[in-house]
Order: structure tokens, then sequence, then C-alpha cells
């Protein structure tokens, strides 16, 4: 007998109501929203990127650059004691990730050992017998340190996104060395991508006056110097294109605490401050260096290299050099959000203006409404009353799948509406194969209700097996799939598990109330 | 009382079987020319799985391609591609990849947003890198072979490995055909063709499933029926299911082909394709794969898990009066 337990209806009624109540934000925008009062579920489904217009970046760290980085900031403290344990060496540099050298005396091996081993417990030391070392970081210290340089980059590019004045960016790391960067609204990300794909690492060093720069090519670097050249707006205003400065940083750009584009004499500069310890050595080289040019690096390319007219003891300075309006306050920016750990490469970006979104929206609706229209039509030319039984499922269904995106916070994308609208289709599958099966058990001579009976739990398995292996398909797409894929995977699996229980349950619960209302005499199948 | 307008009465007595043999040597034929194509000329991957960049611009006017063409050509970033999109006013420019891996890419777009000058509002950039590209084809390939393992795997759960088989053989007929569909008319073959793939790759094992679990409930009841008739009747049986939820599928497809917008325009071709060519699987190469592999019908129980009744109820067409518990 088709009997459903009063909780199972006030269950089904329930569900039901629950998923008309929390799709129906939706149908409103979100200024009419406000005017409702607060304390009413309200949550409405979050739009993609591709429906509501934004800009998409996949970034990913080069974490062997910071690795290579932090190694030859190491490499000074090599070179030092060596020369405090005064041990002969050759070829020091910093090569596949790791810091060789050659010891030139090979009775020296040992003293070099203990003098190596106090600098970072986290470098492992091997020096053949032939003199030939080797530092390198373990592999769980790089492991550690590599995340460490993406979770500091996350950290640092969130500082710089949130000074450009982006409204909820989404900033997440994705595997080990990506980041994803959605930033809603913007629909031409080159500022953003200009300010991302800068380091910004900023230092102070000295310019050797002791030769020009052809000179050292010529006659070959002297110790601890390197050539850097300069800016190209710098390098345009009739400045040098080449400096040849001291490898030693006087004071870097971790120490600064503010950093704020102004004014001097008409031209845009940029205004700095260190905290104590930056202004202290800062006081100090700069006591220490009058008179002579100090280089003013940033991103190993010189910005400018004014003469240190005075010691400068406050902690805070200006730097000038060919600045516009904008790229002084962008510098200011990257100054204040700080240096990045390691170099960033844009892998994918995908923007999407708002107009298209629109457009995306209002055909994707479209398209559902027409599709849910013609379904309609279909299933009650095909099946009279059971079909108009089938139709209202239907409409549960489509409440249903937008209260569980809504409520779950899931994002819809244009796929994700293809999505719906698939299932829209699929979802009546259900419904014919029971009234099919139905018809078949009336044909072989059941009463009406045993053959409604038996239509429902023989066809309950096939519809079983259907609809686990569209989800099958579902959960794969989602699991491998990205960005838009994946919201289609989401309304397709959802739908799948939505239109089970409209399909199934709702129309049986409206066959049972008719059966019992109308008290009919026989099937209108 | 509503009563439906449109009734198939009786359960049809097409003989499926004897058109099997040239399903068969249709589908061979289909499957070798898009294995061919594929080899070939491979697909018109979009850059999705290429990598470049898809520019889609819409110009005050008319847009003049010759003109932008000309612009984009001076830059020297490659062979552009350009078309209409949808409306004479949008444009949809491709840029191949260029040179310098993943950084190379985001200079080309500043480069051809500058030359094609003010104007024109972006609708869509979408710029993709080498690596991504590389990463994308291999998740793609991936999640279609796991889709089809992990749907078989239930398959060979619920039936008997011959309908595992079968269903295996009709749905890579299913994808196969449907990637050389993509390579003969040079549609653009892009993520959502691969999340179209999978879902035709569900939608056909779906339908399958349904013939399946017909023969099996067949094998049961008619234990001497000839194999042949068999199917026959679990074809027919389920034809007008068959031909319901096709047509509420391709509704909703057709719907979102003629409406869904550019965006949407392959996934619904691949679609619509792919119900077409899934549902004709079904019933031509599906099916009669398992007359040639036929499981053993001793192994398959008297008494199915759902307390099936073993009744020895003759063929439809002669309702006998036997009306069950209420």
């Amino acid at each position: 007998m088709l009997y459903f337990a009063n909780w199972k209806v006030l269950l089904i009624c329930g569900v039901c109501l629950l998923g008309v109540v929390f799709s129906l934000p939706n149908l409103f925008t979100p200024a009419q929203l406000a005017w409702i009062p607060h304390g009413i579920p309200l949550k409405q489904v979050n739009l993609g990127l591709d429906l509501r217009g934004g800009s998409y970046l996949l970034l990913e760290v080069d974490v062997g650059a910071a690795e290579t980085e932090q190694l030859n900031s190491l490499i000074e403290n090599v070179r030092s004691a060596l020369r405090n344990a005064k041990i002969g060496y050759t070829g020091l540099n910093v090569e596949n990730n790791a810091i060789v050298f050659t010891i030139r005396d090979q009775d020296r091996i040992e003293d070099a050992r203990t003098a190596l081993a106090k600098i970072d417990p986290s470098l492992t030391l091997t020096i053949g017998t032939d003199g030939a070392g080797k530092m390198q970081f373990s592999t769980q210290a790089t492991d550690q340190r590599r995340s460490q340089a993406v979770e500091q980059s996350i950290e640092i590019i969130r500082r710089r996104i949130d000074e450009t004045g982006t409204k909820e960016p989404t900033i997440q790391q994705q595997g080990s060395d990506r980041i994803l960067v959605e930033l809603p609204g913007i629909d031409n990300p080159e500022h953003v991508k200009a300010l991302l794909g800068k380091t910004a690492k900023l230092t102070f060093q000295l310019v050797d006056t002791s030769m020009s720069p052809e000179e050292a090519r010529r006659r070959g670097l002297p110790p601890g110097d390197e050539i850097l050249s300069a800016q190209e707006q710098a390098a345009r205003s009739g400045q040098p294109s080449q400096y040849l400065v001291k490898r030693r940083v006087m004071v870097g750009g971790d120490t600064l605490v503010d950093a704020q584009a102004t004014f001097q004499n008409n031209e845009p500069v940029v205004s700095f401050r260190f905290d104590t310890a930056g202004a202290k050595r800062f006081g100090d080289a700069t006591r220490e260096n009058v008179g002579k040019p100090f280089a003013i690096v940033l991103d190993n390319k010189v910005i400018s290299a004014p003469v240190i007219r005075e010691a400068i003891p406050g902690g805070s300075g200006i730097i000038s050099g060919s600045f516009t309006v904008q790229s002084a306050s962008d510098l200011a920016l990257l100054l204040r959000a700080g240096a990045l750990p390691a170099p960033i490469t844009i892998l994918e970006e995908r923007t999407v203006g708002p107009d298209l979104g629109a457009d995306s929206i209002h055909a994707g609706a479209v398209a559902c409404v027409v599709g849910v229209i013609l379904v309609v039509v279909f299933m009650f030319l095909f099946y009279g009353l059971f079909g108009l039984f089938a139709d209202i499922a239907l409409v549960f269904n489509l409440c249903l799948m937008l209260g569980s995106l809504s409520l779950l916070g899931a994002t819809l994308t244009l796929p994700g509406i293809a999505g719906i609208a698939l299932t829209l289709g699929m979802a009546v599958d259900a419904n014919v194969l029971i009234y099919e099966r139905i018809r078949e058990e009336m044909r072989s001579g059941r009463t009406m209700l045993s053959s409604l009976e038996a239509g429902f739990t023989r066809a309950f398995g096939t519809i079983l097996d259907s609809h686990v292996t569209t989800l099958v398909a579902g959960i794969l797409l989602y699991w491998l799939g990205s960005g838009p894929v994946k919201g289609f995977a989401v309304t397709l699996s959802i739908g799948v598990l939505t239109s089970l229980f409209s399909a199934i349950l709702v129309t049986r619960l409206q066959i049972v109330t008719w059966l019992r209302r109308w008290k009919p005499r026989e099937i209108p199948l | 009382m509503i009563r439906p307008l449109i009734v198939i009465r009786r359960v049809p007595t097409i003989d499926f079987m004897r058109w099997h043999v040239f399903g068969f040597a249709f589908s061979i034929l289909l499957g070798c020319v898009s294995i061919g194509l594929f080899a070939a000329i491979g697909l018109n991957y979009g850059i999705d799985f290429k990598g470049g960049t898809l520019i889609e611009a819409k110009t005050q006017g008319p847009a003049d391609l010759a003109a932008m063409r000309a612009k984009l050509d001076a830059l020297h970033i490659g062979e552009a591609s350009l078309q209409n999109f949808g409306d004479p006013t949008e444009v949809l420019i491709r840029l191949p990849e260029q040179p310098g891996g993943d950084a190379g890419q985001q200079r080309a777009i500043e480069l051809a947003r500058k030359a094609l000058g003010p104007g024109i509002d972006y609708r869509r950039t979408e710029v993709v890198g080498p690596t991504v590209g590389a990463e994308l084809i291999r998740a793609g390939a991936l999640a279609t072979v796991l889709a089809l393992v992990a749907i078989l795997i239930y398959i060979w759960f619920r039936f008997e490995w011959q309908f595992g088989v079968g269903a295996t053989i009709s749905t890579i007929h299913d994808v196969v055909t449907t990637i050389g569909l993509f390579a003969i008319f040079r549609l653009e073959f892009d993520l959502t063709t691969l999340a179209a793939i999978l879902t035709i790759a569900g939608y056909s094992i779906n339908d399958t499933v349904v013939i399946y679990d017909r023969v099996r409930e067949a094998m049961r009841k008619y234990r001497t029926m000839p194999f042949r008739d068999l199917i026959n009747l679990a074809l027919n049986e389920t034809l007008s299911r068959t031909i319901l939820t096709v047509s509420t599928v391709a509704l909703a497809v057709l719907s979102l082909l003629l409406f869904g917008g550019e965006v949407l325009k392959g996934f619904s071709i691949a679609m619509l394709w792919g119900i077409v060519i899934g549902t004709y699987s079904s019933l031509f190469i599906a099916a009669p794969i398992i007359y040639y592999i036929q499981p053993n019908r001793r192994a398959v129980p008297r008494d199915a898990a759902s307390g099936e009744p073993d009744t020895t109820r003759p063929p439809p067409g002669r309702p006998t009066n036997r009306p069950r518990g209420a």
C-alpha cells in the first residue's frame, strides 16, 4: 500500500519549504534585500567571476629563486668565516641551490669544517678530501623555507592588493607553490599585475667610486662589488646607465616602517621612515660615508645614487629619481607592503568585464527558463496529470538546487548554469522511468495500486544506478576541474542529489495525496 | 482527470537485433574516422590547452576585422586570429602562445591593447601560459579516464562483468566519436568541452544501465527465451522511456544552445551530439554486445536482491490477469 507516515510527509514538505525559502533571496537585487528586516536567511548564490565580472590570476612563486637568494645572503658569512680562520679558498659561489667552494690547503679541511659549522644549523656541509666543499639546506629545511616563502608571498600580495582598494579579493594558496588571486570587479588588471610583478626588494648600497663600471668590466670586478644597471626612467633622464656598487647592503628595505608619495620641489618623490634598528644603521652608514654616493637599489636596478651630504640620524629620508605621480605612489605602496621573498610569475589570467558577466547571467537565466517550460509542457503532453506532478516536483527541484547553492556558499559559474539546465532535463528521467514502469505493470494486468507500488519500487534500482554514474562523473570533474568547470561539477552533483529527492519523494507524495483525496478508480496514464 | 494527450500504448516489437551488424559496421567506421582525424589533423585546441591569449572585444560600430588584424600583425606577436562572435560588433581575437615561457604571455596582451587603441570594450581576456596548459591537458585526460574507470567499477559491482565490457565499449565509442566531431568541424576544444564529454560519458552509461537493468530482469524472468529475443524485448520495453528521456534532455540542451550565449555554444553542441550518439550506442552497440558475450544465465540469481518474484510471465501483448498483493 502506498502510505506515508506523518513524519515523512512533514519532512518532505519541510525540505521543500526550506528549498523555497533559501532560493527566494536570489530573485531580488542586493538593494532590494536591504529593505527586508534582518534575522531572515538572505544568502544569495555566490556568483563566479565569469558572471559578476572580475579578474582571476594564477601566480607561481619562484621558490628556487628564494632559496638562491638566501644562499647568496649567506655567502658573505662563509667568506668572512673562512677569512677570519685564515683558511685559503677559491671558487666561492652559489650553484644549483648550494654554496660551493674549494679549500686550497687540504690540511685545513677540518678547520674549515669547524669554522663553517657555526653559520647556520640548517645547512649541511660536505667537504671532500680534494677540498671541494658544498653547503646546502637539508631537505627538511628547504621544504620549510619554501612553504614559508609562499606564505609570506601570500601575506605581501594581500597587503599590496588591499592597498589598491580592491573589494573582497580572494587570495589563497593552491598546490605547493601557487597562489590564486580573484579580484571581483576588476576588468583591467594591468595595474594589479604590474604591482604583483615586482619583488620590491629595496637596498641601500655604497657606490664604488674607485673605478667606472666600464673599467671594472675590463679589468675584472673588484672583490665584493657588482655592476647594476639604472632603472629605465632614470637612465633616460641623463643619469649614468650603470653603476659599480658594493655588494654589502648598508640598510635593507625590510627595516622600513612607512613610505609615502609626496612632492619635493614640485617633483613626485617617495618619503620613507626606518624602524629603530634601521634608523641606527642608516645613521651610522651615512655618518661614515659623508661625501660618497650611495645607490638606492630596487630589484637590482638603481633608482638613484645621491651623494651623502651629511649624516642622516633621524631614520627618515626621501627617494627622488624621475618618478611620475603614479610610479611614486606605486613605489610607496610596494615599500609599505614589503618585499616578496621570491619573484612571482603569472601563469594564467582570466578577466571578464561586467557587461559580459551580466549578459551571461541573462542568457543563462533565459536558457534555464525556456528549458524548464519546454520540459514542463513536454511532460504534461505525455503524462497528463502525472506529468503535472512531475512538473511540480521539477520546480521544487530547481528551488532546492538554488537553495543548496546559496546555503553552501557554492560558486555559480556560466558552465554551472549549463549544469542546472542539463539537470532539469535529466531530473524528469526518474519520473519517466517510474511512469513507464507503472504503465507496464498496468498492461500486465496489475491493479491500480499494485501497479503504482511496483512502478516506484522497481524503477528505483535503475534510477539509483543512473544517478550514481552521473554523480561519479560530477565528483571527478570537481576534483580535477578548475575554475568555471568546477562550477559545472557543483551544480551537476547537487542537481543529481536534489532530483533524486524531488523526482521520487515529492512526486510520490503528490500521487499518494491525490489517491486519498480523490479516490480515483484508475490511473490516468 | 487530466489524461496525457500523447500516449504510446503498445510495446513496439521492433527487431533491433536485425540491425546490429549495420550498427557495428557504422560505429567501427565512425570510430576509425574519428581516431584517424584526431591523429591526422588533431583537435582545434582552445587556449586552455594550447596556451596563448584570447580577447573578446566589443567595438562601437561594426568591427573592421581587416584593420584590427593589420594593427595586430604590425606587432609581430605571431599570427592573430580574428572572428566575429555572435554580433558584428563583437570580435574574438586569439593570439598564439608567445616565446619566453609564462612571463612572455603577459607582454603580448598589453601590446595588443595598446595597438588596438581606445574605444574598445574588453569583455573578456584570458591568458594561459604553457605550464598551466600542459597541466590542464593532463588533468583533463586523467579526469576522463578516471571517470570511465570509476563508472565501470560501479557497473561491475552492480552487474556481471559482461555488462561492464559492453558499457565500456559503448561509452568509449561515444567519447571517441564526440572527439571526432570536434576534429572534423574544427570546433574549439576547451575546458567546457571536456566537461561536456564527461557528462556525455555519464549520460551514455546512464542510458545503457537502464537497458541492461531490463535485460537482466528479462534474464531472470524468461529463463528459456533465446538471448536475441531477450535483448529485443528489453529494448522494446524501454523504448518509450528512451525516447522521452532523450527528448527532455535534448529540449534542455537545445534551449542552452539557442539562448545560452556564445560562450556555451561548444558545450551545447557537444552535449547535443553526445545525447544522440549515446542513445544510439545504447540501442545498437551496448545491447547487441551482450548477445556476443552472454552472461551466464545460471549465474544470475533467480531471486533478485530487491525481492523480484520469479514469474514466468509471457511476453507483453497478451496480458494475463495476475494481480499481486496490494
